[in-house]
């Protein structure tokens, strides 16, 4: 067991170092002069010269790689091109925003998209299952931003229900939060629970077909009995892998909808910085987004580990 | 001579297996919607120039933000560009983007999945690890770091989305060439001496393909998202050029004025995604009827 983790924990690190080794090598090959985005045009060819070397940009590139992961792990994230401040701070004030709505969102749409699937999978080929998996499958298709506008359209132009952007904590003015959270959150749900309804779904279905849920059937169990007791405990298991990669996108999975509704997260910031080519910002973003993945398939794999004791370690 | 070898299907015998292909994808009545409304876009993207005659990139007459009217039926957008020509020749953009690089991602992913499984060790730890490594990136900040890096337009968006899919291809082809290799009638072709590389491609490609057709089909809808969705934050299509997602971002700030102007092209990309999904699904029942009307 012990080791099993040991390993686990192994292989996580080395996949991050692979990560950040590749955003490093794909960062630095862009076209954009770190020394001119850094201390603006004017720089005179022999201060350029100076400022050259002291970034360490003459040194070979497995040095600079070095450097630049010693540096993260000390806590110095570099400094952003674009707001001339450190990336730690920059990235600070937005990810608290884009962690908030997610983990909020996921909340909500776990349960709601679990019972829609119970639902459907109990009530297979009734009208139940043909509504809620309908919908659950035109919603998975329509892109979150094409929902999202159209949120937007109904509540915010039609109805004037509504303001288009803006975000606060709940913390800060519970109002504003409200008023300003409810057609982002709708957008996220929406998508969550659509997702989760099929996974449900599938794999309950998969659980019902069991011979176990047959013998119980023939000994003449209840059929609440059986569902509750035999195929919820068996069919809920891969929806630990959705949880896992609803984590997974904690921090990329909102840029469409940050982006519709003017929300001031990392998805914005992520778009902000691809387009001004702002290399440092770019790199802890994705060295973030793929920690939290990692991180999340590592809980994944224990989650198993504790849920279904038929999982062995191998 | 094996017996594999010698027989070969009549004509007969192939028109039954397609028209049992086609009679139970269409079993379900509601794949017929995503077969027409496929069909209707390619056609589309086909014969884009016969359709809209006017010129996507050219200014009209007509001035800009114009309502629909006989001449310009979807009216005209923000600097006054027929939105009807930009929206048809858009689904030239977003189709194609999505299947060339579902194609390439497919013929990659398969190449690649079979030299994993033929080759094993060290080979196969390799394209593994670039596999989890690419897995651990999420798509969308994968993309937009791409992008940035090599800018946007039409080929590399399909480049970069085709590299987005291969992980996936590897992995389906490797572990499907794993486990048709443990099969006995590969055992007995080997006992035969056989050499390994002519039963990679004579028996394990025909076998391992029909799950690479149905993922094929399903990724199209997900790759033409992901297309549109970068344009639609403006890191992809570049500009003169109409995609639906760049259409529908330009679009955006006159929601308040103008909504028929953003409506149009968020309704044709939903109904091209659901209509490729649908489709995708009917395909995946009529190759694996074990799998039907699970989702």
């Amino acid at each position: 067991m012990i080791r099993y983790i040991g390993k686990r924990i192994a292989q996580t690190v080395i996949v991050m170092l692979l990560v950040s080794f590749i955003t490093f090598l794909l960062v630095s090959v862009m076209p954009k002069d770190p020394v001119y985005s850094l201390f603006g045009s004017d720089v005179t060819p022999d201060e350029y010269e100076v400022l050259y070397k002291r970034l360490g940009l003459d040194q070979p590139i497995l040095v600079r790689y070095g450097k630049w992961l010693a540096d993260i792990l000390r806590g110095d994230l570099g400094t952003s091109y674009a707001y001339r401040m450190p990336v730690g701070e920059v990235v600070g004030k937005k990810i608290g925003v884009t962690m908030y709505m997610s983990i909020v969102s996921t909340l909500i749409s776990f349960p709601l998209g679990m019972l829609f699937g119970v639902i459907t999978a109990v009530k297979r080929g009734k009208w139940q299952d043909n509504v809620f998996t309908f919908l659950a499958n035109i919603m998975g298709s329509i892109p979150g931003f094409v929902i999202a506008i159209v949120v937007l359209w109904v509540f915010c132009v039609q109805l004037k229900w509504l303001p288009s952007s803006g975000f606060a904590f709940p913390w800060e003015d519970f109002g504003t939060h409200i008023r300003t959270i409810i057609m982002p959150m709708f957008c996220l749900v929406l998508g969550g629970v659509a997702g989760v309804t099929r996974q449900t779904r599938s794999s309950m279905l998969e659980a019902i077909r069991q011979d176990y849920v047959r013998t119980a059937r023939s000994k003449g169990l209840k059929e609440n009995y059986i569902i509750n007791k035999h195929v919820l405990r068996n069919g809920l298991v891969p929806i630990i892998t959705l949880i896992g990669g609803r984590l997974a996108m904690m921090i990329g999975g909102s840029v469409f909808i940050e982006n519709v509704f003017s929300i001031p997260g990392m998805g914005a910031l992520m778009v902000n910085s691809v387009n001004k080519v702002d290399v440092p910002v770019i790199q802890v973003c994705v060295l973030l987004t793929a920690g939290c993945i990692s991180l999340s398939y590592l809980f994944t794999d224990f989650l198993y580990l504790a849920v279904d004791p038929r999982i062995s370690l191998q | 001579m094996t017996a594999a070898k010698t027989y070969r299907r009549s004509g007969n015998d192939r028109m039954r297996t397609v028209r049992r292909f086609f009679r139970t994808m269409f079993s379900r009545r509601i794949v017929i919607f995503g077969f027409v409304g496929t069909m209707f876009f390619v056609l589309v993207a086909l014969f884009a120039p016969l359709i809209a005659h006017q010129d996507p990139n050219a200014l009209t007459m007509a001035g800009r933000l114009r309502s629909g009217s006989a001449e310009h039926w979807f009216g005209t957008d923000y600097i006054g560009r027929d939105l009807f020509a930009r929206v048809v020749y858009g689904t030239r953009v977003s189709l194609l983007t999505g299947v060339i690089s579902v194609l390439m991602a497919a013929f990659v992913g398969v190449f690649l999945g079979m030299c994993a499984a033929y080759f094993g060790g060290i080979v196969d730890k390799l394209l593994l690890g670039y596999c989890e490594t690419f897995n651990s990136i999420p798509g969308i900040a994968l993309c937009l770091t791409l992008v940035s890096m090599f800018g946007g337009g039409m080929l590399n968006m399909a480049l970069i989305l085709c590299f987005m899919g291969i992980p996936g291809f590897l992995r389906m082809m490797r572990a499907s060439s794993l486990s048709i290799m443990n099969s006995d009638y590969i055992l007995a072709e080997r006992l035969q001496g056989q050499s390994k590389l002519k039963i990679m491609y004579k028996h394990i490609l025909p076998n391992a393909i029909s799950p690479i057709i149905v993922m094929s089909t399903q990724m199209i809808g997900a790759t033409v998202m992901m297309e549109s969705g970068l344009s639609f934050l403006g890191v992809g299509i570049s500009i003169p050029m109409a995609s639906w997602g760049s259409i529908i971002s330009e679009a955006r700030p006159y929601l308040l004025t103008n909504p028929s102007y953003v409506m149009i092209p968020c309704i044709c990309l939903a109904l091209l995604i659901i209509s490729l999904n649908i489709l995708g699904d009917g395909i995946r029942d009529a190759l694996d009827p074990a799998l039907r009307g699970e989702s």
